[in-house]
C-alpha cells in the first residue's frame, strides 16, 4: 500500500506489498496512524504536508506583502499590518515552512539510505512534529491578538520588540517550542546516522544528503539554544524588568544582533546544506555517472558549516563596527566563496561527459544550480563592507536572500519531491505537469525577484509600505512575478501532489530513475510500511543489497 | 513618455528607461514622474551618483565585483551549458568514468581563493577610509526619533544649530490616500533639510531615542544605524552642491518607510548666511517656559505643532484610526488634572503605539495639550501652561 495513504485505504491501480502485510496488525489506522505516529515513513509525511501547509499560509503573506507594493500609496493595508505581514512571511517560511520540509525528508530518506529501520528515537520524532502543530497554532493566531501579530522583522531586533504587544510573547513562545522540536529531530537524525547504519555503510560511503544533514543537525544544536537564549533575554526585558537590550537600563540592542546573527548565520546554511544533499543524489542519477569528488564535497559542506560560526556580524556593517571587526568579518565571509565554489565545480564536472537526461527532479537541480550560483554571486557583492554600506537594509538584499533561500532551498525541496516521490506514494508524476511547474515557477521568481536588484542598488530600503515614485515600474514587475509564482505552486499542490497522493498516475517501478544508487531504490515503490527490518547485507559501495 | 525629459546621467539610466518603455507596454501608461537629482532615477539601475570619494569608490568596486562575477558567470554556465546540450543520452552520449582528481579539486580550491583576495584587497583600503573620521570640520548629530530626525550641530560653523526634520504632512497623507499624485519628491520631502558646506569634512554623530534607526544617503555612500543608548559616527565630504535624499535603513515601527533624509549641500557662503539667518531664528524661538501664556496664542502654536506631529496618526480632526485612541471626546483629554495627558504626550504608551515626544519644547507640548483640549467637540476652556510640562518631566 501506498506508505501515504492509510493502510487499508483505497489506493488505485496498485496492490499492497505481501512483504509488510502482516505487520499491518500492529499498525494503528485512522486518526491514531498519525496522532500516535512513530513510523519514520509517517511522520515524514506529516513533516511534509506541515510545511506546504506553512509554505501556502508564508506565501499568501507575501502577496500581501507584493499587493501592497504595486503602485505607491497605501491602497490595502496600514503600515503597521504592513510591518506584520513582512515579519509572519519570515518566521514562517524560515520556521515553518522550509527547516520542517528538510527535517521531514530526513526523516523520510535518511533511514532508507542508510539502510536503517527506523529513526533511533521513534517517540521523540513524534514528539518533536506534534510540538510543531502549537507552536505554529500559536505563531499564526497571534494576528488575532490585541496589537496584531509581532511587527519587529524576522530578526526581532530589540529594542523594537520591546515595544510590540502581546502576541510578540507568543511569537517568542512558539520559536522556543519549535526550536525544542528542531534540536530533538536533530538528535534523532545524529544517533541514526552515527548508530544505524547498515553494516558496510561507512561514514564515507554515506549518501550525500545523509551527510549534509549529519552536519545541519551539528549546527542546529549548536545554535538554536543561542537562538533560544537571544529570545528569552528578550522576554524578560520585556516583563521582567531585565535591561540586556534596553538602552534605557543600560542594555545594549547592538548585542542582540550578535547574538541573533551567531545563530542566523549558521541557521542560513541549515536551510541551504540538506539542499546541497539534495542536488548532490540528483546531478549523478541523471547524468549517469558518479557524483564527482565525493570526499571533497564532504569536506567542504563541513568548511561551509564550520566557517558559518565566524561570518555572523556581516549582517552588521551598518551597525557601525571598528574598521578591523569590519575587515575580519568581510574576509572570513568572502572566504565561504570558495567550499561554494567546490560544490558547484564538483557538480559542474559531475554532468561533464555524462550521459544526461531532464526529466522534472533534474530540471529542478539544474535550476538550482544556476539560480542559487547567481544568489552566490549577489552573496559576495554583499560581503563586501564597502558596497554592503549601500546595499544593506534595501532590496538588493531581499533579492539576494530569496536568490538563494528560494531558488536555493525551495527549488532543492522541490527536486527531492519529484526524485523521491515515486518512492513515498508508488506513483510516477506527470512529466508534463512536474516541467509546467518548473519552467512556469522559474520564469516567476526571476520576474520577482531579479528586478529587486535594481530597487536595492537605486536605495529602496526594505520593510517599506510605500515608496519614492520612480521605483513603482520594478515594484510592478515583481508584485506580477510573485503572483505568478504563487500560482505555480498552487498548480504544483493540485495537479501534482494531490495525484500523487491519491495514488492516481503510472505505477512507480522499484527504481524509476536508470542510473539512480542508493538503498532507497532497493526497496518496492511504495516504500513498504517497515523496510530494512533485518539488517542489509551491502555490495563493497554500499549502494545495493547483496544476497 | 515624459520620463523620457529626464537629463541623461548615465548609460543604466538609459537602459532604465528602455526597461520603463518596456514595461509601459506591459502595465500601461508610465507615471509622470523624472528622475530626482540627488535621489533615485526613474528606474535606475545602477547606485546613485557618486558626489563623495567614498561613494565613488563604492561604484568602482561594483562594478568591478560585476566583471569578475559576470567572466565566472560566462566561464562556470558555459561549461555547464555546453555540456547539457553536448553530453545529452538524447544525443547518444555515453556517460565517462571519471569521479575524482586531486589536481583539478585542489586547481578550483586555489583559484578562486586566489580571486578572493584579489576582491578583497581595494575593498580593504575602502573600508579604511570609510571609518576615518577624524579631523572634521562640521559634526551634526543626528537623532532619529520614531519617526523623524533630529539634528544637532555640535562642532564647526554653525555649532548650537539644533531642528527636527519631518516628512511633509501632506505627502504622508497622500501615501494614506492610496493615490498619490506623482511628484518626483514623493516621501522625500521634509520640513527642514540638514544644510551643509560644500567640500568640507561632515562628521555625522548618529544615535536614536527609542528604537534603532538608520541614516543613509545613497549619493554619499553614508549608511549608519543610528542605536540607542550608543552613539556611532561616519563622514562624508560632498564635492557639489545640490540636493541629496536618502531614507531611513533599518526597520523602526510603523512609519519607517516615513522619515526621509533630505541634505542640501550649499556654498560656503551661503552656508555662513544660513547659519546666521537659524541661528537668530533660533535665539527668537526659544521660549521661556516660566512664561505664562494666553490660550488663544497657545491653541495656534499648538494646532501647528498639532498639524506636524500629531495628525499622521490621530488625524486632523482628532478621530484617530482603529488602534489609535481618538483625542476627540477622549477622557484623559477632558480631564480637569492635566497630568496624565502630559505624561501620555512626554512618555508615550509604547503599547498602544503612541511614541514618547519629550523632544518637543515644554511651551510645544503646553500648546498641544491646550490645543486638543479646545478643539473639534473637546470644549473644556482648559489651558496648560509650559510649567506643567515642566514640572511633569521631573
Amino acid at each position: 500500500m501506498s506508505a501515504v495513504l492509510p493502510p487499508h485505504g483505497a489506493v488505485g491501480g496498485h496492490d499492497g506489498h505481501a512483504h509488510d502485510d502482516h505487520h499491518d496488525h500492529h499498525a494503528p489506522t485512522g486518526w491514531r496512524r498519525w496522532v500516535f505516529a512513530t513510523n519514520h515513513k509517517d511522520i515524514g509525511t506529516l513533516y511534509l504536508l506541515f510545511s506546504f501547509t506553512m509554505l501556502m499560509i508564508g506565501g499568501i503573506l507575501a502577496l500581501c506583502i507584493r499587493a501592497e507594493l504595486f503602485k505607491p500609496g497605501l491602497q490595502f493595508f496600514n503600515p503597521e499590518l504592513f510591518n506584520q505581514f513582512t515579519t509572519m512571511h519570515g518566521l514562517i517560511m524560515v520556521f515553518g515552512a522550509i527547516m520542517p520540509a528538510f527535517v521531514g525528508f530526513a526523516n523520510w530518506m535518511i533511514p532508507l539510505q542508510i539502510g536503517a529501520s527506523d529513526m533511533a528515537f521513534a517517540r521523540m520524532n513524534n514528539f518533536s512534529f506534534w510540538l510543531l502543530i502549537p507552536a505554529a497554532i500559536m505563531l499564526v493566531a497571534s494576528f488575532f491578538m490585541p496589537g496584531g501579530a509581532p511587527a519587529a522583522g524576522w530578526t526581532l531586533y530589540a529594542p523594537l520588540t520591546l515595544q510590540m504587544g502581546p502576541s510578540m510573547d507568543a511569537g517568542i513562545f512558539a520559536m522556543h517550542i519549535m526550536g525544542a522540536s528542531s534540536i530533538m529531530g536533530s538528535i534523532n537524525i545524529i544517533v541514526t546516522i552515527l548508530n544505524m547504519r547498515a553494516p558496510g555503510m561507512t561514514l564515507m560511503k554515506m549518501p550525500m544528503f545523509a551527510w549534509t544533514w549529519l552536519i545541519t543537525a551539528y549546527l542546529l544544536i549548536a545554535v538554536m539554544p543561542v537562538l533560544a537564549g537571544a529570545i528569552t533575554m528578550t522576554l524578560t526585558d520585556r516583563h521582567f524588568g531585565t535591561a540586556f537590550f534596553n538602552p534605557a537600563g543600560g542594555g545594549d540592542p547592538v548585542m542582540y544582533q550578535h547574538i541573533f546573527w551567531f545563530f542566523g548565520h549558521p541557521e542560513v546554511y541549515i536551510m541551504i546544506l540538506p539542499a546541497f544533499g539534495i542536488v548532490s543524489q540528483i546531478v549523478p542519477a541523471f547524468a549517469r555517472k558518479r557524483l564527482f569528488g565525493y570526499a571533497s564535497m564532504v569536506y567542504a559542506t563541513a568548511s561551509i558549516a564550520i566557517l558559518s560560526f565566524i561570518v555572523w556580524a556581516h549582517h552588521m556593517f551598518a551597525t557601525g563596527m571598528p574598521v578591523t571587526g569590519q575587515l575580519f568579518f568581510m574576509y572570513a565571509t568572502m572566504l565561504i566563496a570558495v567550499p561554494t565554489g567546490v560544490k558547484i565545480f564538483n557538480w559542474l564536472a559531475t554532468m561533464w561527459r555524462g550521459s544526461m537526461t531532464f526529466e522534472t527532479p533534474m530540471l529542478w537541480a539544474v535550476g538550482f544550480i544556476f539560480v542559487f550560483t547567481m544568489g552566490g554571486f549577489t552573496g559576495l557583492i554583499c560581503a563586501m563592507a564597502p558596497i554592503d554600506i549601500q546595499i544593506q537594509d534595501t532590496y538588493y538584499v531581499v533579492a539576494h536572500f530569496h536568490y538563494v533561500l528560494v531558488a536555493g532551498s525551495l527549488y532543492a525541496l522541490f527536486a527531492g519531491v519529484y526524485y523521491w516521490g515515486p518512492k513515498w506514494t508508488g506513483v510516477m508524476y506527470s512529466e508534463t505537469r512536474g516541467k509546467i511547474h518548473f519552467w512556469g515557477s522559474l520564469i516567476f521568481f526571476n520576474v520577482t525577484f531579479f528586478p529587486m536588484h535594481f530597487l536595492g542598488l537605486a536605495g529602496m530600503p526594505r520593510r517599506y509600505a510605500d515608496y519614492p515614485m520612480q521605483f513603482t515600474d520594478f515594484n510592478q514587475i515583481a508584485s506580477i512575478g510573485a503572483f505568478g509564482f504563487g500560482l505555480m505552486q498552487v498548480y504544483f499542490f493540485l495537479f501534482v501532489v494531490v495525484p500523487m497522493m491519491r495514488g492516481k498516475g503510472e505505477k512507480a517501478p522499484q527504481k524509476p530513475w536508470e542510473a539512480a544508487e542508493g538503498l532507497e531504490w532497493e526497496v518496492p515503490s511504495p516504500a513498504p510500511f517497515h523496510t530494512f527490518e533485518e539488517p542489509p547485507k551491502l555490495d563493497a559501495s554500499a549502494t545495493r543489497i547483496v544476497g | 513618455m515624459t520620463m523620457m525629459n529626464a537629463r541623461v546621467q548615465s548609460a543604466s539610466r538609459a537602459w532604465g528607461r528602455w526597461a520603463a518603455a518596456a514595461m509601459a507596454l506591459a502595465a500601461g501608461p508610465a507615471l509622470a514622474v523624472n528622475d530626482l537629482k540627488g535621489g533615485p532615477g526613474v528606474n535606475q539601475l545602477n547606485l546613485h551618483e557618486p558626489v563623495t570619494n567614498i561613494a565613488r569608490d563604492q561604484m568602482w568596486l561594483h562594478n568591478f565585483m560585476l566583471i569578475i562575477c559576470l567572466a565566472i558567470f560566462i566561464a562556470v554556465f558555459g561549461v555547464m551549458f555546453y555540456s547539457i546540450f553536448k553530453h545529452r543520452k538524447s544525443k547518444g552520449a555515453v556517460s565517462a568514468n571519471f569521479h575524482e582528481s586531486v589536481g583539478v579539486e585542489i586547481a578550483w580550491t586555489v583559484v578562486p581563493f586566489l580571486i578572493v583576495i584579489g576582491m578583497a584587497l581595494p575593498a580593504t583600503k575602502v573600508v579604511v577610509a570609510m571609518k576615518d573620521t577624524t579631523n572634521a570640520d562640521v559634526t551634526i548629530k543626528a537623532t532619529g526619533y520614531q519617526w523623524k530626525w533630529g539634528y544637532d550641530y555640535l562642532k564647526g560653523e554653525g555649532e548650537g544649530i539644533g531642528f527636527l526634520a519631518t516628512l511633509d504632512t501632506e505627502q504622508r497623507e497622500q501615501s494614506n490616500s492610496g493615490n498619490p499624485t506623482p511628484v518626483d519628491n514623493y516621501l522625500l520631502k521634509v520640513d527642514n533639510p540638514l544644510v551643509v558646506p560644500v567640500d568640507k569634512k561632515v562628521r555625522i554623530i548618529t544615535t536614536a531615542n527609542d528604537v534603532i534607526h538608520a541614516w543613509m544617503v545613497p549619493a554619499f555612500g553614508v549608511k549608519q544605524d543610528a542605536i540607542p543608548g550608543f552613539v556611532r559616527d561616519t563622514w562624508f565630504k560632498a564635492e557639489k552642491i545640490g540636493d541629496y535624499y536618502g531614507q531611513c535603513a533599518e526597520l523602526c515601527g510603523k512609519e519607517h518607510a516615513y522619515m526621509p533624509i533630505h541634505v542640501k549641500v550649499v556654498s560656503a557662503e551661503d552656508y555662513t548666511k544660513w547659519v546666521e539667518v537659524k541661528q537668530k531664528e533660533m535665539a527668537a524661538k526659544a521660549d521661556d517656559p516660566s512664561k505664562v501664556w494666553e490660550q488663544a496664542a497657545l491653541i495656534a502654536r499648538g494646532e501647528k505643532v498639532y498639524a506636524a506631529n500629531c495628525a499622521v496618526c490621530h488625524k486632523a480632526d482628532g478621530s484617530g484610526a482603529g488602534p489609535i485612541k481618538a483625542l476627540d471626546k477622549s477622557p484623559v483629554v477632558l480631564a480637569e488634572n492635566h497630568l496624565e495627558q502630559i505624561q501620555v504626550v512626554l512618555n508615550g504608551r509604547m503599547d498602544k503605539g503612541m511614541p514618547a515626544w519629550k523632544q518637543l519644547s515644554d511651551t510645544d507640548i503646553a500648546a498641544v495639550a491646550t490645543y486638543t483640549k479646545n478643539s473639534w467637540s473637546n470644549k473644556t476652556g482648559q489651558t496648560v501652561q509650559p510649567a506643567e510640562v515642566v514640572a511633569a518631566r521631573k
